[in-house]
């Protein structure tokens, strides 16, 4: 099961920083084992960030994003009670989503 | 593709996917989400990515900024600050030329998000970083910037 996406809003007067953490290896398929053996790659490739259940950004990645993605956006209009939530979906098919609050 | 896409964003989601949403197959943010763009992402040039993503080649645009270290020690991870001044920009994508897929990411904006993003990359090795802007009338524009890699991060 994929570890939770930790999602935070910095309200900062009209425009807020959002920052996504996505916890992935973001195995390349480049790197070798022990044995010498490729790694197959699984890598993360949609997400889309909702606010309040309407998407805003939708987001297409490569194996070359580094391993943990980690994302800062910027938007206006958010404020305290908002919803945000995160969503993706990796090469495997697997897929994890979480939602935070806007404190 | 993103024709279907953008009916599904514009309304009727709600009320096509509503009877699916009890099911645990069928998330209603992943069931949105694009399709992953698979000639842009696999293309191994970054000429044939820029090709495969819809941007010709142009002159650099000044509007575009990119802010990232001149000198990376650790390709593994390097931090990249990207936005657009452009009016209506819809999307960043992010290139690095020397990479053996070159096309990093490309993130679409709507609503009230700026056209701004903070990102980290592996880079295989010192390359030109482009990204790349589309605006709502369909214009794309490029700026790019040159980052020194000392260890490489595509074998980390």
């Amino acid at each position: 099961m994929a570890e939770q996406i930790k999602i935070r809003a910095l309200l900062q007067g009209e425009i807020a920083d959002i920052r996504i953490l996505m916890q992935h290896p973001m195995e390349t398929g480049q790197r070798r084992n022990e044995q010498g053996q490729l790694l197959p790659s699984h890598f993360i490739q949609n997400f889309t960030v909702n606010l309040n259940g309407k998407p805003i950004i939708d987001g297409q990645l490569n194996t070359s994003i580094a391993k943990n993605p980690l994302f800062t956006f910027r938007s206006r209009g958010i404020k305290a009670g908002d919803k945000l939530s995160v969503a993706w979906t990796d090469n495997l098919g697997e897929k994890r989503q979480d939602e935070v609050t806007v404190g | 593709m993103q024709e279907l896409r953008r009916t599904w964003l514009k309304g009727g989601s709600a009320m096509l996917l509503s009877p699916l949403l009890g099911s645990s197959l069928l998330l209603p943010q992943a069931a949105r989400a694009a399709e992953w763009n698979r000639p842009a992402f696999t293309a191994r040039t970054i000429n044939e990515a820029l090709k495969a993503y819809g941007a010709p080649a142009t002159g650099e645009a000044r509007d575009i900024q990119i802010t990232a270290p001149e000198i990376s020690e650790n390709g593994a991870k390097v931090d990249i600050e990207i936005s657009s001044n452009l009016a209506n920009t819809r999307s960043l994508a992010v290139f690095a030329d020397k990479n053996p897929l070159p096309l990093c990411a490309a993130l679409d904006f709507s609503g009230p998000v700026l056209p701004y993003a903070k990102l980290q990359l592996k880079l295989a090795e010192s390359t030109r970083i482009r990204v790349v802007a589309k605006t709502a009338d369909g214009k794309t524009h490029v700026a790019w910037r040159d980052i020194k890699v000392t260890l490489g991060g595509c074998g980390a």
